[in-house]
């Protein structure tokens, strides 16, 4: 067992751990940090991904031990007094998830894409969601909320004239 | 009481309204309930020792090394579970003299597929199940394994040598038998004579369902009842079927279908890792949950498609079709699964499409094998109809030297000519084959597309563009009972729904649909918004629960809306009848002078009315009802379609191909389908987008592969290529609208209507871009390899037809593996 400190969250958490353990295991098995999930053995499906000190990372593939000092931002720290982060209201703007479960890793990569590059092409979009796999959406509306999120794109007028 | 003195001014629709969703709240801050998030005090973990081999027979398991591992509880064997653990079932028997296996959910004597599980761990923790999973010691003795689907169909090696036979049923559909049309044979023989004959055979690849959250389960023993929550589309039937074979009473089970993260077909079955952890924890008293890895997944969650079709079109020399003749060979996998043989079968009524085809046979015979067993995926069984049809009238447009739509346009049912009965028995409501395609070659750019391809062509253009077209119709809105049962189906086809009215003015309903990612909170809220006049936040939609939602067949074949929806429509209607008695007598006014609209009874000219939610706290606080009224407006409603339901739509992709490389670039993809009326176009949308990518992703980059020994070789997402947004591209998607005359709100199913069109337009479009190369077919997956080598067929190559080869192959070569080899240890 190997003694951990991370800040999940805004959150500052202290926990033995086995040195082998995944830190996406520890988020959900240890701190409850259950918006985070599993989707392949891999890395290659995204649905794990976390801001680790700023960059995201495939929570599957960094080990628990790794992360000790950091600061970790998941799916369920975004949300500031309420309101939801821009890319958050995004993705419920545009209609970029069904089942939602690729959506927090989705959700925590596209936001590390308009980091790195503010105002990206659809080519540059999508090449930075490479990562991360999406089986429901075709990925054709989680284009559109990059590019709205990025203010590049007003609302598409295919999805004008909501209230909601 | 108060009686309302005015109207409120009339809202806009919500039907037809592209509201936000009210699931995203939960789903994009992480509030969600999958089923692996469950934590129960005491809970134990189960992981399964799964088979390596195809068939073996088991002669030993040592399981002691295992059950003194750390925290490990028990370790249970298909022996110690015995006869208790049940049966999984075939709902479907398509013949009387189906042959299929018992398939018990962990054997204790034989394996028939690789990944069958033959011993379970559970411990404290799940990574500590899994270890312990690892000093399982099994003994196999490995037998012959029935692989090749072809060769399987011969009986040359049997996947159950019990049962002398791998053929397991033969289903036919004829034309001049069923007195739905003529006689193919003599269709045929006159096309030899004097017409054309069109003779195919084409490969539907094995496909995996990959829905992105792996299945997992969790059983609580400890209440009265036994409650299961699982990762499926189908809570009731789950429900049905562990009382029907583990001899717990229905009334003591309880089934959740928490949050569900996708399943395209692939959740819709009772599977053995559900049978096998409803067993442990039975046995061990404690809660116990599951949860498969992808690797897991991808080997022992059913599989789809995996077809040899061979399809004979006979027409006249002016391209009139005359007949369709589809032999077909089915896999079933190792077991039939709880559709299994029935999911060709649906394709039997597709073949014959949009088309007036005067006469028809259909035949196929399902085959088992000791592969992952397979049952419905997107689109189950009209998938593979369509690819068929639509690969065939390209066929024959390209014999005739015309452009595919004139050869389709030439055979499909005009739109004043439905209601149209066809050759398969099926009666299309309604449709517009003529304007939907209009509206497509508009926006695709049909024909500035076409002078494109001409002039690449004329000036041998490395890189050729070819055009595909696709003008599928399905039929889906599972389905009239009656018809249900005539094909031999173990159940209905109906769904129920409850509409309640609360005291402070909100309203619940109870839907026994299951969702699992299309939106049924929303698009059942706006219905119902409508429907009573209720605002669309003040409805909450139950589902998935067998405690809250008693009674449903849940969630596939495109049935939530049309025949879910309708259901819910009749419960609301049922609330607005009862309410109206107990409105006119609190109005003191004749029943007969009532209306009801947007929510308020009215007193016929007059201003006076109320409310239908003030009707529901009267009737709450029930001081002052008519006479011998029941104080309750609360409504059920089981309703049974009257026929299926028939989307259509036409769906054109251009590609571009580099001849170079055998690359394939999506350059433009259109489809205008008509669906009847839309709820919510912004869910429409979103279920036409990604049903596009998965019937795309079929035509170039999925399959399943297994390797001689009968290992899935695509076992992982690192082999089993599910597109990524760099893949992919936007599309243009659009509708034209003939509303569905078998229900009430005039809709058509959309849910598995991309996957079903996009294939064939993707793959005709390939053909397409390479024909004057000699070209006439590529397998799919059009992968460049294959593309490459039906280009140049001609210089010795296969014409792109061969099975995919190499996908065992090491992902690091030799020199790589040594190299690292070395460098470790130094």
């Amino acid at each position: 067992m190997t003694r951990i400190s991370v800040t999940v969250d805004g959150a500052t958490y202290s926990d033995d751990v086995e040195p082998r353990m995944l830190l996406v295991h520890y988020l959900r098995e240890r701190l409850g940090k259950t918006g985070t999930v599993v989707g392949c053995d891999t890395s290659n499906c995204g649905a794990c991904t976390v801001h680790l000190d700023g960059r995201s990372v495939k929570s599957c593939n960094v080990l628990a031990v790794q992360a000790d000092g950091g600061d970790i931002t998941t799916i369920e720290g975004l949300e500031k007094d309420g309101q939801l982060h821009p890319m958050q209201a995004a993705f419920h703007e545009c209609h970029a998830l069904q089942c939602g479960y690729c959506t927090p890793g989705m959700i925590m990569q596209a936001i590390d894409v308009l980091n790195d590059n503010p105002k990206p092409s659809e080519e540059q979009i999508r090449a930075g969601l490479e990562g991360n796999l999406c089986r429901c959406t075709g990925y054709h509306n989680i284009v559109r909320a990059v590019q709205v999120a990025s203010g590049q794109e007003a609302k598409p007028a295919s999805l004008e004239g909501s209230a909601s | 009481m108060t009686v309302t003195e005015d109207a409120p001014a009339a809202a806009a629709p919500e039907i037809g309204r592209d509201r936000r969703r009210k699931e995203d709240q939960r789903l994009i801050t992480g509030r969600t309930r999958w089923t692996d998030n469950i934590q129960l005090t005491g809970m134990l973990h189960v992981a399964m020792v799964r088979s390596p081999f195809a068939h073996a027979t088991i002669t030993n398991i040592d399981t002691s090394q295992a059950k003194a591992a750390p925290n490990v509880v028990a370790v249970l064997t298909g022996a110690d579970l015995g006869e208790g653990q049940g049966v999984n079932i075939n709902a479907w028997p398509i013949t009387p003299d189906q042959v299929a296996p018992n398939h018990v959910p962990m054997p204790s004597d034989r394996v028939a597929f690789a990944g069958e599980t033959v011993a379970v761990v559970v411990a404290r923790s799940a990574a500590e199940a899994r270890d312990a999973a690892e000093l399982v010691d099994v003994d196999y003795e490995e037998l012959p394994a029935a692989l090749d689907l072809k060769e399987a169909a011969d009986d040359k090696v049997l996947a159950h040598p019990d049962l002398g036979t791998n053929k397991s049923a033969l289903w036919v559909f004829d034309s001049g038998q069923a007195g739905t049309g003529g006689d193919v044979e003599a269709a045929i023989s006159e096309a030899r004579a004097d017409g054309i004959v069109i003779e195919r055979e084409f490969r539907q690849q094995r496909l995996i369902p990959a829905f992105m959250e792996p299945r997992s389960v969790v059983v609580d023993p400890t209440g009265e009842q036994l409650t299961m929550w699982s990762a499926t589309q189908i809570p009731h039937i789950l429900r049905f079927a562990l009382a029907a074979t583990t001899g717990v009473p229905e009334s003591k089970i309880r089934v959740i279908a928490p949050d569900v993260g996708g399943g395209f077909g692939g959740k819709l079955q009772t599977t053995p890792e559900e049978w096998i952890v409803w067993a442990v924890a039975r046995r061990l008293g404690k809660p116990v949950k599951y949860t498969e890895t992808r690797s897991e997944s991808l080997m022992s969650g059913h599989h789809g498609r995996d077809q040899w079709q061979k399809l004979t079109l006979a027409a006249k020399k002016d391209g009139t079709v005359t007949g369709l003749k589809v032999e077909l060979l089915a896999d079933l996998g190792a077991y039939v699964a709880i559709v299994g043989g029935g999911v060709p079968v649906l394709g039997a009524f597709m073949f014959n499409a949009i088309y007036k085809f005067p006469a028809y046979h259909f035949a196929c015979q399902t085959v088992l094998t000791n592969k992952t067993w397979t049952d419905a995926y997107r689109g189950a069984g009209r998938p593979e109809a369509t690819f068929g049809i639509e690969r065939m009238m390209d066929e024959l447009a390209a014999e005739l030297g015309v452009d595919p739509l004139e050869v389709r346009e030439k055979n499909w049912i005009k739109h004043d000519e439905f209601p149209f009965t066809t050759v398969a028995g099926l009666e299309y409501d309604s449709g517009n084959y003529e304007a939907a395609t209009a509206k497509a070659k508009e926006i695709f750019g049909y024909d500035a597309l076409r002078a494109e391809q001409k002039q690449r062509r004329e000036a041998d253009d490395p890189v050729q563009l070819g055009i595909g077209v696709s003008t599928f119709t399905e039929m889906c809105g599972l389905a009239p009972s009656r018809v249900l049962g005539s094909l031999d189906y173990g159940a209905g086809g109906w769904e129920h729904a409850s509409v309640r009215m609360l005291a402070t003015g909100t309203v619940e309903i109870v839907t026994g649909t299951s969702a699992h990612g299309q939106g049924h909170e929303t698009a059942f809220s706006q219905i119902v918004a409508d429907r009573l006049g209720v605002p669309f936040e003040d409805v909450e939609v139950l589902h998935g629960d067998t405690q809250v939602s008693h009674r449903g067949l849940d969630t596939y074949g495109s049935r939530s809306l049309v025949v879910g929806g309708e259901a819910l429509v009749r419960a609301a209607d049922k609330v607005i009848e009862k309410a109206k008695p107990i409105a006119a007598h609190l109005l003191e006014a004749s029943v007969d002078d009532l209306e009801f609209k947007e929510g308020r009874f009215g007193v016929k000219g007059t201003d006076k009315g109320m409310a239908i939610t003030e009707v529901a706290l009267a009737t709450f606080a029930a001081h002052n009802l008519p006479d011998g009224t029941e104080p309750s407006l609360d409504s059920d409603a089981t309703y049974d379609p009257i026929n299926f339901n028939f989307p259509h739509g036409t769906h054109l992709c251009a590609v571009e191909i580099d001849t170079e490389t055998g690359g394939v670039k999506m350059r433009k993809y259109t489809c205008v389908d008509d669906i009847g009326n839309i709820v919510n176009p912004l869910i429409v949308a979103g279920q036409v987008h990604g049903g596009l990518v998965q019937g795309i992703a079929q035509a170039l980059w999925e399959e399943a592969v297994h390797d001689e020994s009968g290992t899935l070789v695509s076992a992982s997402f690192v082999d089993y290529l599910v597109p990524t947004a760099a893949d992919t591209i936007s599309f243009d998607v659009s509708h034209n609208t003939t509303a569905s005359l078998t229900n009430t709100l005039g809709t058509k199913g959309v849910g598995e209507a991309g996957t079903i069109a996009s294939t064939p337009a993707v793959v005709n479009a390939v053909v397409d871009a390479i024909r004057h190369f000699g070209v006439n077919d590529v397998r799919m997956p059009c992968t460049p390899e294959r593309i490459y080598k039906a280009i140049h067929a001609h210089d010795g190559a296969d014409q792109g037809g061969a099975p995919t080869e190499g996908a065992a192959a090491p992902h690091f070569d030799a020199q790589d593996t040594a190299d690292r080899t070395e460098g470790a240890g130094q």
